[in-house]
């Protein structure tokens, strides 16, 4: 891995040039109280100083809906017109932190386990990621738990952590990162040889042990442990779709006269409609029911078939819901002795 | 706050209610809870800080059908038992409600009358925020507040917390989920987000109790209460103060303005 | 990677056969020679079915892959995808997607007695099955068929009830539920479960295969236990609510399973396993 050095100025200027090369551009930006990821025009937009966006930034490679394919019909005919990845933009996410980066990982797991995703893959292919390392977290945070961290440089192909003011230590981890090194490369110096990234990352502290977590929520599957904790779940999807990881949609037809587009949209276990069959019967008609297949969905289902634990310990979805649901806290009843 | 553990536990033990919903200590500010053995009552707060509207609990089978309930109570969880009750959805003889006086003391309201006197004597919490933006936004002309809606509700993904959050989105089956016909686009965008958003708000007209729980659940930030609110605003200008015979779209008056129909 | 599977295949409406009420088969013809002659699929194998401009639903395959050239769906009209197709006339062009899903063991059933207990519109994930195994008739022992419906005019396949029934080769019996028959019914009357207990099928070197409404299969198990069924030689197939059909939308996940890729076709055994969320 090349260790590089790279001023805030510099940055900036680096990220104009990529703009000016035709590349899309999607970051935090800061808003009133909020910070969310966004396609930026600006470079002066940027947020470098949130603790965490709002929304993951799994949109840029799963949008929140989605055009498949599209159809025409004539007569007793029809023709189809193929999804098209040639309009897909190239992009540039910057900022993300390593807990959103880490997160492409379960979601293209989801997408491609057995069958391979042609419409995530497309756009996932044209992203590079260059993410910031935390230097500041808040109480929601736990990546620490889930096996990641403030400096984890999984799934990022550039790493940047804040060492000074004015100034980042640039990690190049992956090929990809190392071609967009090699193009930008004039913008780069040299970083010291004595930088230790870790003295200037965050503490996040560990809150559970996950191996415990999930033998025990498997352990406690009838227990009254789900209903409990669900109690107060108003049964919304904000938790879902904040996630980097939750890929669950829908495929819903937007018509309009004789042509059309099948759409994907996202959609969650957590909405009462979701696993309900035509005939009224809900295998899932519970709120209780619902929490619990999202939280063994991810820290049992997942580890199981995909190998990957569905969470990166953003804290988002406790930060979003509306009646505090703390998923940590929650993860953290599973994990007594 | 041990006055309110008193309370509870005694409505507990003698068996006046079987669960309680009211707040706990939360991550960052109080959260709801619900308590249905005395000894569980002990992590009950409440406090100006709790102003979650915990009347949307009140309709939820699955918590509370069949039992008899109590309920923390702020101004706006009063205003929509009030609204709740006229619209049939709560029985008088199955609810008991802890309120705060303006002393912060715990009070007992036992029916439906006491709720009603309360409530006169109280007075709404200021909301400052919201004042600022419905100043800012009556200042607009109908193109800039076109133009701020759309942007607004460009970042709408559709999760339904605002739904999810309001007392009176009680409904089993949801415009949203009706598809035949398929009133309102089931996935997100500009225009089915405002779909979405005009038919919430049009369903709220004169049941809202503009508590503001539909913009604080919005995890995006969409300041959506201030439909609610100036709807709320529209109806009490043009149809007057609600009364018990029913909201302004379930009654019909020979008198009612039409000159809002084109 | 080149392969979109969300891209539908084109079929065209060759035959519309009326069931029952509300219940229609559709023939369905590639339109595309190409993708015929490539298209291969195995019984118990389902698939979802376009409606254009309305959207997808899901389905068995009811014809048996030993029937080449064509497929067939039997479907009853109860949304909005199904109630555009059960408009749709001969000739017209709808899409379908598959097939997904497992199938039934077929080649290690063979030798052995085949028991099919099916209810209501259940019978054609079965009649993909029979009319494999009939088709390949020497490979199987005794074939014995149980149905039920509500009434008689509830029964679907008439024409190939018949047909079974005059088979030399197959067992079959028809019942109907109490009040469903008509004055010249001659078949059983009594609900599956306690006509399957009367007729009290040996278990020895026997498949089970049962599909039917949950109230069916719940008390069509109990019987099959008494009869001294082993849970590993008792089959059905699971119908929860699906979109995708390739196992990402997240709908027919339960426990670790996906019913579209893990199922439809489940073993009592692997089912005891799973949570009851079907």
């Amino acid at each position: 891995m090349k260790r590089k050095y790279i001023s805030r100025h510099s940055l900036m200027n680096c990220l104009k040039k990529v703009q000016t090369d035709g590349i899309s551009l999607y970051a935090p930006v800061t808003r009133g109280e909020q910070t969310d990821f966004r396609f930026i025009t600006s470079v002066d937009d940027l947020s470098f100083d949130s603790v965490q966006t709002v929304r993951s930034a799994k949109a840029v490679a799963f949008p929140c809906s989605e055009k498949l394919f599209s159809y025409t019909k004539e007569k007793n005919d029809v023709q189809l017109q193929d999804y098209n990845p040639d309009v897909l933009p190239e992009v540039l996410v910057f900022g993300l932190h390593p807990c959103d980066a880490v997160g492409f990982g379960p979601l293209g797991s989801i997408f491609n386990w057995d069958t391979q995703d042609k419409p995530y893959n497309e756009r996932r292919k044209r992203l590079t990621l260059i993410s910031l390392a935390c230097t500041r977290a808040d109480e929601y945070c736990f990546c620490t738990s889930v096996g990641g961290g403030p400096g984890n440089t999984e799934g990022s192909d550039i790493q940047l952590t804040p060492i000074q003011e004015d100034g980042y230590l640039a990690e190049i981890i992956t090929d990809k990162g190392n071609e967009w090194y090699e193009k930008y490369s004039s913008f780069f110096e040299e970083a010291a040889e004595d930088i230790r990234k870790e003295n200037y990352l965050v503490e996040i502290p560990v809150k559970f042990n996950i191996e415990e977590v999930e033998r025990k929520m498997t352990e406690l599957f009838e227990s009254d442990i789900w209903q409990l904790q669900s109690e107060r779940c108003i049964g919304c999807g904000a938790c879902a779709f904040v996630c980097p990881t939750c890929a669950c949609f829908d495929i819903q037809e937007d018509a309009h006269g004789n042509t059309g587009n099948r759409i994907r949209c996202w959609d969650s276990c957590g909405f009462a409609l979701f696993t309900l069959h035509t005939s009224g019967d809900n295998p899932r008609s519970t709120q209780s029911q619902r929490w619990r297949q999202r939280l063994m969905h991810k820290f049992s289902y997942m580890p199981e078939r995909l190998t990957v634990v569905g969470c990166t310990g953003c804290g988002r979805c406790s930060r979003a819901c509306p009646v505090d649901m703390n998923l940590s806290d929650n993860l953290k009843m599973f994990n007594y002795e | 706050m041990n006055d309110l553990i008193s309370q509870v536990q005694s409505l507990l033990e003698n068996k006046t209610i079987d669960i309680f919903i009211g707040y706990e200590k939360g991550t960052r500010k109080p959260r709801p809870a619900f308590v249905s053995k005395a000894e569980e009552a002990g992590k009950l707060i409440f406090n100006e800080n709790c102003s979650g509207n915990l009347a949307v609990y009140l309709t939820r089978k699955d918590l509370v059908e069949g039992k008899k309930v109590g309920i923390a109570a702020s101004y706006y969880t009063l205003k929509n038992i009030i609204l709740l009750f006229d619209e049939n959805q709560l029985k008088e003889d199955h609810l008991r409600i802890i309120t705060l006086s303006e002393k912060g003391e715990i009070q007992l309201l036992q029916s439906l009358e006491e709720i009603k006197q309360r409530l006169k004597e109280m007075s709404a919490p200021a909301k400052a925020d919201e004042e600022e933006w419905v100043r800012k936004i009556d200042a607009m002309t109908v193109s800039e507040r076109w133009a701020f809606w759309t942007e607004e509700l460009s970042r709408c993904f559709k999760c339904y917390a605002c739904r999810a959050a309001c007392p009176m989105c009680y409904c089993t089956k949801c415009i949203v989920e009706i598809n035949r016909p398929q009133w309102i686009q089931p996935w997100a965008s500009v225009f089915s987000n405002m779909d979405w958003q005009i038919n919430r708000v049009m369903h709220m007209a004169g049941r809202c109790s503009d508590c503001g729980a539909c913009g604080a659940a919005c995890p995006v930030g969409i300041p959506i209460h201030l439909l609610s609110h100036k709807m709320a605003e529209a109806v009490k200008e043009n149809f007057g103060e609600p009364d018990e015979k029913g909201n302004v779209l379930s009654t019909f008056k020979p008198d009612d303005k039409e000159n809002f129909i084109v | 990677m080149n392969n979109n599977i969300y891209l539908p295949y084109l079929m065209i409406i060759e035959k519309i056969v009326e069931e029952a009420p509300g219940v229609k088969t559709f023939r369905l013809k590639f339109k595309d020679e190409e993708e015929a002659k490539e298209f291969k699929f195995k019984a118990g194998q389902f698939g979802e079915y376009s409606a254009f401009g309305e959207g997808e639903c899901t389905f068995c395959i009811a014809s048996p892959p030993t029937r080449e050239g064509y497929i067939e769906c039997t479907f009853r009209e109860a949304g909005k995808v199904t109630s555009t197709l059960a408009a749709m006339e001969e000739g017209e062009t709808m899409g379908f997607r598959g097939p997904f899903g497992n199938t039934f063991p077929m080649d290690e059933w063979k030798g052995k007695n085949l028991l099919f207990i099916a209810g209501g519109i259940a019978l054609p994930p079965l009649r993909c099955v029979i009319w494999n195994a009939l088709d390949m008739r020497d490979h199987f022992k005794n074939i014995q068929i149980l149905y039920g419906a509500k009434s008689v005019a509830d029964l679907v396949y008439k024409r190939e009830l018949k047909e079974w029934e005059e088979r030399p080769d197959v067992q079959l019996t028809v019942t109907v539920d109490p009040g469903g028959e008509t004055p010249d019914w001659k078949g059983e009357i009594g609900f599956v479960p306690s006509i399957l207990e009367k007729l009290g099928p040996s278990a020895e070197n026997t498949i089970a295969i049962v599909c039917g409404p949950p109230v069916m299969i719940k008390f069509s198990f109990p019987v099959l236990d008494k009869l001294g069924f082993k849970s590993e030689n008792i089959y059905t197939t699971l119908e929860n609510r699906m979109k995708c059909g390739v196992g990402k939308c997240g709908r027919c996940n339960v426990g670790k399973m996906y019913v579209c890729k893990d199922g439809p076709v489940f073993s009592r055994a692997l089912l005891e396993t799973l949570p009851a969320e079907y």
